[in-house]
Protein backbone atom coordinates (compact mmCIF):
# COMPACT_ATOMS: atom_id res chain seq x y z
CA UNK A 1 0.00 0.00 0.00
CA UNK A 2 1.02 3.50 -1.00
CA UNK A 3 2.38 6.04 2.06
CA UNK A 4 2.01 8.81 -0.13
CA UNK A 5 1.25 11.48 2.92
CA UNK A 6 5.22 13.07 3.94
CA UNK A 7 3.88 12.86 7.10
CA UNK A 8 3.20 9.07 6.95
CA UNK A 9 6.84 9.11 5.12
CA UNK A 10 8.77 10.67 8.24
CA UNK A 11 7.28 8.17 10.48
CA UNK A 12 8.40 5.74 8.60
CA UNK A 13 11.87 7.00 8.29
CA UNK A 14 11.91 7.71 12.35
CA UNK A 15 10.44 4.19 13.13
CA UNK A 16 13.53 2.44 11.30
CA UNK A 17 15.91 5.21 11.71
CA UNK A 18 15.33 6.92 15.22
CA UNK A 19 17.29 9.87 15.89
CA UNK A 20 18.94 9.90 12.29
CA UNK A 21 16.14 11.76 11.21
CA UNK A 22 15.39 14.98 12.04
CA UNK A 23 12.16 16.95 12.57
CA UNK A 24 9.14 16.95 9.36
CA UNK A 25 9.86 19.94 7.85
CA UNK A 26 7.46 21.69 5.11
CA UNK A 27 3.73 21.72 4.53
CA UNK A 28 2.56 20.85 1.38
CA UNK A 29 3.13 17.72 -0.09
CA UNK A 30 5.37 19.11 -2.63
CA UNK A 31 8.58 20.34 -0.65
CA UNK A 32 8.05 18.47 3.25
CA UNK A 33 11.21 16.74 4.13
CA UNK A 34 13.58 16.38 6.80
CA UNK A 35 17.24 16.15 7.57
CA UNK A 36 19.22 13.07 7.82
CA UNK A 37 22.24 12.68 9.65
CA UNK A 38 25.26 12.45 7.55
CA UNK A 39 26.23 9.19 8.28
CA UNK A 40 22.80 7.49 7.77
CA UNK A 41 22.35 9.49 3.95
CA UNK A 42 23.48 5.97 2.12
CA UNK A 43 21.28 3.61 4.11
CA UNK A 44 18.09 6.39 4.35
CA UNK A 45 18.01 6.85 0.55
CA UNK A 46 18.59 2.54 -0.28
CA UNK A 47 15.22 2.29 2.38
CA UNK A 48 12.78 5.03 0.38
CA UNK A 49 13.85 3.58 -2.67
CA UNK A 50 13.88 -0.21 -2.64
CA UNK A 51 10.54 -0.22 0.85
CA UNK A 52 7.33 -1.46 -0.94
CA UNK A 53 4.91 1.32 -0.48
CA UNK A 54 7.52 4.18 -0.98
CA UNK A 55 9.63 3.25 -3.77
CA UNK A 56 11.28 6.43 -4.54
CA UNK A 57 12.53 5.58 -8.20
CA UNK A 58 13.90 8.94 -8.94
CA UNK A 59 16.32 10.96 -7.66
CA UNK A 60 14.59 14.70 -9.28
CA UNK A 61 17.51 16.61 -8.19
CA UNK A 62 20.29 16.42 -5.78
CA UNK A 63 21.74 20.21 -5.05
CA UNK A 64 23.45 22.19 -2.53
CA UNK A 65 23.29 25.42 -0.59
CA UNK A 66 25.79 27.55 1.08
CA UNK A 67 25.01 29.05 4.69
CA UNK A 68 27.94 31.10 5.77
CA UNK A 69 26.50 31.91 9.08
CA UNK A 70 25.40 28.72 10.08
CA UNK A 71 28.79 27.67 8.75
CA UNK A 72 27.78 24.40 6.99
CA UNK A 73 26.97 23.43 3.75
CA UNK A 74 23.37 21.63 2.68
CA UNK A 75 22.70 19.21 0.49
CA UNK A 76 19.71 18.67 -0.87
CA UNK A 77 17.84 15.64 -2.36
CA UNK A 78 14.50 15.71 -4.36
CA UNK A 79 12.83 12.19 -5.09
CA UNK A 80 9.91 11.29 -6.53
CA UNK A 81 8.24 8.10 -7.12
CA UNK A 82 6.51 7.50 -10.28
CA UNK A 83 5.00 4.60 -8.84
CA UNK A 84 3.02 6.48 -6.07
CA UNK A 85 3.74 9.84 -7.71
CA UNK A 86 4.26 11.41 -4.09
CA UNK A 87 7.25 13.46 -3.21
CA UNK A 88 10.02 13.88 -0.12
CA UNK A 89 13.11 15.91 0.47
CA UNK A 90 15.88 14.92 2.77
CA UNK A 91 18.63 17.03 3.86
CA UNK A 92 22.39 16.77 4.85
CA UNK A 93 24.55 19.00 6.44
CA UNK A 94 28.23 19.32 6.24
CA UNK A 95 30.99 21.56 7.76
CA UNK A 96 31.85 24.13 5.41
CA UNK A 97 35.62 23.97 6.27
CA UNK A 98 35.65 20.41 4.78
CA UNK A 99 32.30 19.11 3.83
CA UNK A 100 32.07 15.43 3.26
CA UNK A 101 29.31 13.27 2.58
CA UNK A 102 28.75 10.27 1.35
CA UNK A 103 27.74 9.21 -2.19
CA UNK A 104 24.74 8.05 -2.81
CA UNK A 105 25.47 7.25 -6.72
CA UNK A 106 25.10 3.72 -5.79
CA UNK A 107 21.71 3.98 -5.04
CA UNK A 108 20.78 6.21 -8.14
CA UNK A 109 22.96 6.04 -11.01
CA UNK A 110 21.76 9.68 -11.56
CA UNK A 111 23.16 11.19 -8.30
CA UNK A 112 26.64 10.93 -10.11
CA UNK A 113 26.63 13.57 -11.99
CA UNK A 114 24.49 16.02 -9.98
CA UNK A 115 26.90 15.28 -7.05
CA UNK A 116 29.70 16.03 -9.61
CA UNK A 117 27.77 19.32 -9.89
CA UNK A 118 27.77 20.02 -6.68
CA UNK A 119 31.08 19.28 -5.89
CA UNK A 120 32.14 21.72 -8.95
CA UNK A 121 30.26 24.40 -7.85
CA UNK A 122 30.21 23.94 -3.93
CA UNK A 123 33.06 21.63 -2.93
CA UNK A 124 31.33 19.21 -1.13
CA UNK A 125 33.57 16.02 -1.64
CA UNK A 126 31.03 12.68 -2.23
CA UNK A 127 32.93 10.00 -0.52
CA UNK A 128 32.63 6.57 -2.79
CA UNK A 129 31.89 8.31 -5.51
CA UNK A 130 33.16 7.01 -8.55
CA UNK A 131 34.16 9.66 -10.51
CA UNK A 132 34.46 12.76 -9.17
CA UNK A 133 35.50 15.60 -11.37
CA UNK A 134 34.25 19.12 -11.83
CA UNK A 135 31.91 19.02 -14.46
CA UNK A 136 30.85 22.25 -15.37
CA UNK A 137 33.77 24.47 -14.73
CA UNK A 138 37.36 24.08 -15.93
CA UNK A 139 39.72 21.64 -14.58
CA UNK A 140 41.63 24.43 -13.39
CA UNK A 141 39.16 26.91 -12.05
CA UNK A 142 39.96 27.81 -8.43
CA UNK A 143 37.81 27.57 -5.91
CA UNK A 144 33.95 27.01 -6.36
CA UNK A 145 31.52 29.81 -7.87
CA UNK A 146 28.90 28.93 -5.25
CA UNK A 147 30.44 29.71 -2.46
CA UNK A 148 29.07 33.10 -1.04
CA UNK A 149 32.49 33.75 -0.03
CA UNK A 150 33.62 33.41 -3.76
CA UNK A 151 36.23 35.72 -4.93
CA UNK A 152 36.28 35.57 -8.96
CA UNK A 153 39.68 35.71 -10.53
CA UNK A 154 41.37 38.79 -12.04
CA UNK A 155 41.81 37.07 -14.83
CA UNK A 156 41.62 33.61 -16.62
CA UNK A 157 44.58 32.21 -19.00
CA UNK A 158 45.35 36.30 -19.69
CA UNK A 159 41.23 36.36 -20.22
CA UNK A 160 40.68 39.95 -17.80
CA UNK A 161 37.62 38.84 -16.29
CA UNK A 162 36.33 41.99 -16.09
CA UNK A 163 34.92 45.27 -18.65
CA UNK A 164 33.33 47.98 -17.63
CA UNK A 165 30.04 48.83 -17.80
CA UNK A 166 27.95 49.86 -19.95
CA UNK A 167 25.89 51.55 -18.03
CA UNK A 168 27.52 54.12 -16.40
CA UNK A 169 27.74 57.07 -18.31
CA UNK B 1 27.46 32.49 -86.59
CA UNK B 2 31.50 32.35 -86.60
CA UNK B 3 32.97 32.15 -83.40
CA UNK B 4 36.21 33.30 -85.28
CA UNK B 5 37.22 36.71 -85.16
CA UNK B 6 34.60 38.26 -84.01
CA UNK B 7 34.89 40.38 -81.03
CA UNK B 8 32.49 39.12 -77.46
CA UNK B 9 29.61 41.02 -77.51
CA UNK B 10 30.18 42.56 -73.81
CA UNK B 11 33.27 42.96 -72.03
CA UNK B 12 34.33 44.10 -68.39
CA UNK B 13 37.25 45.37 -67.32
CA UNK B 14 38.68 45.49 -63.66
CA UNK B 15 41.37 45.60 -61.53
CA UNK B 16 43.30 42.60 -60.70
CA UNK B 17 42.97 43.69 -57.05
CA UNK B 18 38.93 44.06 -57.30
CA UNK B 19 38.58 40.86 -59.66
CA UNK B 20 40.29 38.86 -56.73
CA UNK B 21 38.29 40.60 -53.84
CA UNK B 22 35.11 40.11 -55.54
CA UNK B 23 35.92 36.69 -55.59
CA UNK B 24 36.86 36.53 -52.42
CA UNK B 25 34.19 38.32 -51.00
CA UNK B 26 31.43 36.28 -53.21
CA UNK B 27 32.68 32.90 -51.21
CA UNK B 28 32.98 34.01 -47.62
CA UNK B 29 32.28 30.38 -46.08
CA UNK B 30 32.17 30.35 -42.06
CA UNK B 31 32.30 27.77 -39.69
CA UNK B 32 29.58 27.06 -37.61
CA UNK B 33 29.97 28.23 -34.31
CA UNK B 34 26.67 28.63 -32.33
CA UNK B 35 27.03 28.67 -28.70
CA UNK B 36 24.01 29.89 -27.26
CA UNK B 37 21.01 31.21 -27.80
CA UNK B 38 21.81 33.38 -30.73
CA UNK B 39 22.73 30.24 -32.89
CA UNK B 40 19.38 29.37 -33.55
CA UNK B 41 19.31 33.24 -35.03
CA UNK B 42 22.44 32.10 -37.20
CA UNK B 43 20.63 29.05 -38.48
CA UNK B 44 17.63 31.22 -39.73
CA UNK B 45 20.00 33.30 -41.59
CA UNK B 46 21.57 30.24 -43.29
CA UNK B 47 17.95 28.78 -43.60
CA UNK B 48 15.95 29.25 -46.67
CA UNK B 49 14.25 32.39 -45.54
CA UNK B 50 17.02 34.73 -45.15
CA UNK B 51 19.28 32.02 -46.96
CA UNK B 52 22.80 33.64 -46.93
CA UNK B 53 23.93 31.39 -49.75
CA UNK B 54 22.69 34.27 -51.90
CA UNK B 55 25.62 36.33 -50.89
CA UNK B 56 28.21 32.74 -51.57
CA UNK B 57 28.48 32.20 -47.91
CA UNK B 58 28.17 28.19 -47.48
CA UNK B 59 28.25 27.19 -43.46
CA UNK B 60 31.67 24.77 -42.73
CA UNK B 61 31.92 22.88 -40.15
CA UNK B 62 35.48 22.47 -39.56
CA UNK B 63 37.72 25.35 -38.78
CA UNK B 64 40.24 24.72 -41.78
CA UNK B 65 38.37 25.58 -44.49
CA UNK B 66 36.66 28.55 -43.32
CA UNK B 67 37.19 32.08 -44.04
CA UNK B 68 34.65 33.74 -41.23
CA UNK B 69 33.95 32.73 -37.89
CA UNK B 70 30.67 33.89 -36.63
CA UNK B 71 30.63 33.89 -32.89
CA UNK B 72 26.83 33.57 -32.33
CA UNK B 73 26.11 32.89 -28.42
CA UNK B 74 27.77 33.60 -24.81
CA UNK B 75 31.61 32.97 -24.84
CA UNK B 76 32.15 31.18 -21.34
CA UNK B 77 35.58 31.63 -20.08
CA UNK B 78 35.84 27.65 -20.88
CA UNK B 79 35.38 28.16 -24.07
CA UNK B 80 37.17 31.23 -24.84
CA UNK B 81 40.28 29.17 -25.08
CA UNK B 82 38.59 26.70 -27.69
CA UNK B 83 37.78 29.95 -29.26
CA UNK B 84 41.65 30.99 -29.36
CA UNK B 85 42.40 27.45 -31.01
CA UNK B 86 39.86 27.48 -33.55
CA UNK B 87 40.93 30.71 -35.02
CA UNK B 88 44.55 29.89 -35.17
CA UNK B 89 43.63 27.12 -37.41
CA UNK B 90 42.03 28.96 -39.72
CA UNK B 91 43.90 29.60 -42.99
CA UNK B 92 44.55 33.44 -43.49
CA UNK B 93 43.18 35.55 -44.64
CA UNK B 94 40.36 35.35 -42.15
CA UNK B 95 37.36 37.42 -40.59
CA UNK B 96 35.25 37.52 -37.28
CA UNK B 97 31.66 38.09 -36.87
CA UNK B 98 30.61 39.09 -33.20
CA UNK B 99 26.77 38.11 -33.07
CA UNK B 100 24.66 39.41 -30.39
CA UNK B 101 25.68 41.59 -27.42
CA UNK B 102 27.09 38.12 -25.23
CA UNK B 103 29.57 37.55 -28.15
CA UNK B 104 30.09 41.75 -28.01
CA UNK B 105 30.32 42.23 -24.46
CA UNK B 106 29.34 39.55 -22.21
CA UNK B 107 25.91 41.00 -22.77
CA UNK B 108 23.20 40.34 -19.81
CA UNK B 109 25.87 37.61 -18.53
CA UNK B 110 28.40 39.82 -18.51
CA UNK B 111 28.42 39.62 -14.59
CA UNK B 112 28.84 35.95 -13.99
CA UNK B 113 31.97 34.16 -12.79
CA UNK B 114 32.35 31.72 -15.73
CA UNK B 115 31.48 34.34 -18.51
CA UNK B 116 34.11 35.87 -20.42
CA UNK B 117 32.90 39.35 -21.38
CA UNK B 118 32.89 40.13 -25.23
CA UNK B 119 35.35 37.91 -27.93
CA UNK B 120 37.13 40.72 -29.14
CA UNK B 121 39.11 39.87 -25.80
CA UNK B 122 40.55 36.59 -27.62
CA UNK B 123 40.72 36.90 -31.11
CA UNK B 124 40.16 40.26 -33.10
CA UNK B 125 36.50 41.03 -34.41
CA UNK B 126 35.75 42.83 -37.86
CA UNK B 127 31.94 43.22 -37.56
CA UNK B 128 30.01 43.79 -34.20
CA UNK B 129 26.31 42.90 -35.16
CA UNK B 130 23.99 44.31 -31.83
CA UNK B 131 21.00 42.20 -30.82
CA UNK B 132 19.66 40.09 -28.67
CA UNK B 133 19.53 37.61 -30.77
CA UNK B 134 19.86 39.50 -33.52
CA UNK B 135 17.35 39.09 -36.38
CA UNK B 136 18.30 37.46 -39.67
CA UNK B 137 18.10 40.69 -41.04
CA UNK B 138 21.05 42.15 -39.37
CA UNK B 139 23.30 38.67 -39.42
CA UNK B 140 22.89 40.00 -43.38
CA UNK B 141 23.37 43.08 -42.73
CA UNK B 142 26.62 42.32 -40.65
CA UNK B 143 28.17 39.94 -43.54
CA UNK B 144 27.24 42.43 -46.52
CA UNK B 145 29.71 45.02 -44.08
CA UNK B 146 32.31 42.09 -43.56
CA UNK B 147 31.85 41.73 -47.73
CA UNK B 148 32.34 45.57 -48.10
CA UNK B 149 35.41 45.53 -45.74
CA UNK B 150 36.92 42.73 -48.05
CA UNK B 151 36.37 44.33 -51.39
CA UNK B 152 38.17 47.45 -50.19
CA UNK B 153 41.50 45.42 -49.24
CA UNK B 154 44.62 45.63 -51.22
CA UNK B 155 46.97 42.68 -51.38
CA UNK B 156 48.82 43.21 -54.84
CA UNK B 157 50.27 46.94 -53.61
CA UNK B 158 53.77 46.29 -52.89
CA UNK B 159 54.28 47.40 -49.43
CA UNK B 160 56.85 50.40 -48.64
CA UNK B 161 59.89 49.16 -47.30
CA UNK B 162 61.25 50.72 -44.18
CA UNK B 163 64.06 53.17 -44.53
CA UNK B 164 66.45 50.95 -42.48
CA UNK B 165 66.13 47.96 -43.93
S1 LIG C 1 22.86 37.89 -27.20
FE1 LIG C 1 20.87 37.24 -26.36
S2 LIG C 1 20.12 35.74 -27.85
FE2 LIG C 1 22.32 35.98 -28.20
S3 LIG C 1 23.31 34.39 -27.01
FE3 LIG C 1 23.22 36.22 -25.75
S4 LIG C 1 21.34 36.02 -24.55
FE4 LIG C 1 21.20 34.59 -26.26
Amino acid sequence: MAVSDPAAVHAVLRSHFGDAIGDLAGTRPDNAGTTVAPSAIVEVCRFLKTETGLAFDCLSNLSGVDYPKRNIIEVVYHLYSYRYRHLFVLKVEAPRDNPAVSSVAGVWSAAEWQEREVFDLLGVTFEGHPDLRRILMPEDWPGHPLRKDFVEPEEYHGISTSRESLLKT
Amino acid sequence: MSLINTAPEMALTTKIDDFLNWTRKSSVWYMLFGLACCAIEMMQTGGPRADLDRFGAAPRATPRVSDLIIVSGTLTLKMALRTKVLYDQMPDPKYVISMGSCANCGGLFQLAYSVCDGVDKVIPVDVYVPGCPPRPEALTEGLIKLQEKIQQERWLVRKPVAANA
